[in-house]
């Protein structure tokens, strides 16, 4: 099947300071496995899909390491005021006539956890469409989704063409060989320059989250302690 | 008038605490903007429920009452919801925001033609401006995040709102709706559930969440013992869910679940921020851990160091006592 993924670059938020260090988004970077995966004895091509400014061309050829076909480079220096509706805007203008089987998504982007972008592409787009993936598997024309809902993972067989958004809980994403990097180097990447359409939201700011009342760390035999944070959740917490 | 229009989430034959948390802020909104306050309830069980959306405050509780709707596919669901804010035409869509709700959002959006402000921690509604303050950057951060546009929805963290009744004297109005089967291009197969999802986890007043500390099924045993005392649901950090030792519906965090209980038991978890992002908001926060520096420290209520196979036997034996 042919697979297109839509990747982005984002913080790395894991850092415990952020150092403007920049990292392909966790849950694409399992979008990219994923379809690896399921195209590994057919070789029909995984291509992606980037929206981003000139400066994230590195993350697009850290997804092509990693074995993907080819890619192209929707150029938008200024992509902060772009939210999940425009940039769905623009990833449908781009698949407008492109034929793909599937088009995968992360199920969020790890700076923002909107997790939007994905629905809204396969509602532009009018494709079936799976939310939150654990699994995917081919069979026949069709994929079957396990995705992980509310009250259990839900088991969803999507006609083809469709989109489905993956969760990092599906695998481990491969780290690029040096052979994949050498030949990633080579690969052209299509760009063009792409023009936001508007937004609807904005964001004016951010503020540190409320901090929490600092509480109290009790060392000592298991014993007291025990007695202690019984005795504290009684009458201090109340919760007993 | 217009309104604002919640979406009551069903699950066990009731509307789950958060749908009804959304509401009560909704409620809160709609009152101070002079707008009124409706509801929406899909599925065989609609009727039923209305009455519990009037004693939230639902002037109008619209339901649609098709059994495709009793279990969660996304195509009928949308298709229910359009016919709903279509007939309903509100100011503003609010809903709490479960898996299903996320699944949902950004396609109902688009086909509405609304703009969305996600997974909130809370919201308000001034004469032309809906604006939210969201968690971003791993919750380390909050976005003062905002819509002007005509139509905003906007999905409620749980947690984030106390659920408080306000009995209204509401209608049900009864929305028709077809479903071509043929056209969805997608089946339901099933739903797997996990044995021991006797408590929903997102709902709980009394969660207990395993991590790595927990190692082995002698600590799972340990941790499920302190969960059926306390009455609790059982959560767990991604590194033992990843390692098969607690099923992917427990995972608590920025993947997973955002839970809020009034108390907390944070059993061999370091706290990285990825767990917290899911926990942070929680009343009381028990955490027991053998690492004196660990980060989970820093939020705890209540920091008991040591290892949690020699504190749980005693703590779940002096539970036992205190709860008799």
């Amino acid at each position: 099947m042919k697979f297109c993924v839509c990747i982005k670059q984002v913080p790395d938020v894991q850092a415990a300071v952020q150092t403007g260090r920049m990292v392909l988004n966790a849950y694409d970077a399992s979008a990219v496995e994923e379809a690896l995966v399921l195209n590994a004895e057919n070789g029909d091509p995984v291509d992606l899909v980037l929206v981003g400014p000139s400066t994230a061309t590195e993350t697009i050829r850290k997804a092509l390491a990693m074995g993907a076909s080819d890619a192209t480079h929707l150029v938008l220096e200024n992509a902060e005021g772009a939210d999940s509706h425009a940039i769905s805007a623009l990833l449908a203008s781009h698949f407008d006539g492109h034929g793909y089987d599937v088009i995968l998504t992360g199920k969020q982007s790890q700076d923002t956890d909107a997790g939007l972008a994905g629905a809204m592409l396969a509602e532009r787009l009018g494709l079936p469409y799976a939310t939150n993936a654990v699994g995917l598997r081919v069979e026949g024309d069709s994929l079957v989704v396990t995705r992980q809902g509310d009250a259990g993972q839900e088991i969803i067989v999507l006609e083809t063409p469709c989109l489905v958004t993956c969760s990092n809980d599906m695998n481990n994403p491969r780290i690029p060989a040096l052979k994949g990097i050498m030949a990633a180097k080579r690969k052209q990447i299509a760009t063009e320059s792409a023009a936001a359409p508007s937004a609807r939201t904005a964001v004016t700011g951010t503020v540190d989250p409320p901090g929490r009342e600092p509480g109290v760390k009790l060392e000592g035999e298991p014993e007291e302690l025990v007695a202690d944070l019984i005795r504290r959740l009684n009458t201090e917490a109340g919760v007993l | 008038m217009s309104s604002i229009l919640v979406f009551c989430s069903v699950q066990d034959g009731r509307i789950k605490r958060s749908s009804l948390e959304a509401m009560t802020r909704a409620r809160d909104v709609a009152s101070g903007a002079g707008l009124g306050l409706s509801a929406v309830l899909l599925g065989s069980s609609a009727h039923d429920l209305a009455g519990e959306a009037m004693s939230y405050g639902a002037q109008h509780v619209y339901v649609v009452m098709d059994p495709v709707l009793d279990s969660h596919l996304n195509a009928p669901v949308l298709s229910a919801l359009e016919s709903v804010v279509r007939e309903a035409a509100p100011r503003m869509l609010v809903a709490a925001s479960t898996e299903s709700v996320k699944d949902i959002l950004g396609a109902l959006a688009v086909r509405c033609d609304a703009a969305v402000l996600p997974d909130v921690a809370s919201f308000a509604l001034s004469a032309d401006e809906v604006s939210c303050q969201r968690p971003v950057m791993a919750a380390k951060k909050l976005a003062n995040t905002s819509s002007t546009h005509s139509l905003v929805f906007v999905s409620v963290r749980s947690g984030s709102y106390e659920a408080k009744q306000a009995p209204a004297d509401g209608t049900v109005v009864e929305v028709a709706f077809t479903f071509d089967d043929a056209t969805l291009r997608q089946t339901l197969k099933e739903v797997v559930t996990t044995a021991g999802d006797t408590v929903d986890l997102s709902e709980a007043q009394v969660v207990v969440a395993a991590g790595r500390g927990v190692r082995d099924e002698n600590g799972r045993a340990l941790v499920q013992e302190l969960a059926e005392i306390t009455g609790a649901a059982i959560g767990a950090s991604r590194a033992v869910v990843e390692t098969g030792l607690f099923p992917a519906t427990a995972q608590i965090g920025q993947t997973g679940k955002v839970v809020s209980p009034d108390l907390y038991f944070a059993v061999g978890i370091s706290g990285a921020v990825q767990h917290t992002a899911g926990m942070a908001n929680s009343r009381i926060i028990v955490a027991i851990n053998k690492d004196p520096d660990a980060p989970i420290f820093d939020i705890a209520t209540y920091g008991l160091v040591g290892d949690c196979f020699t504190i749980l036997p005693l703590l779940n034996a002096a539970l036992r006592d205190a709860m008799n």
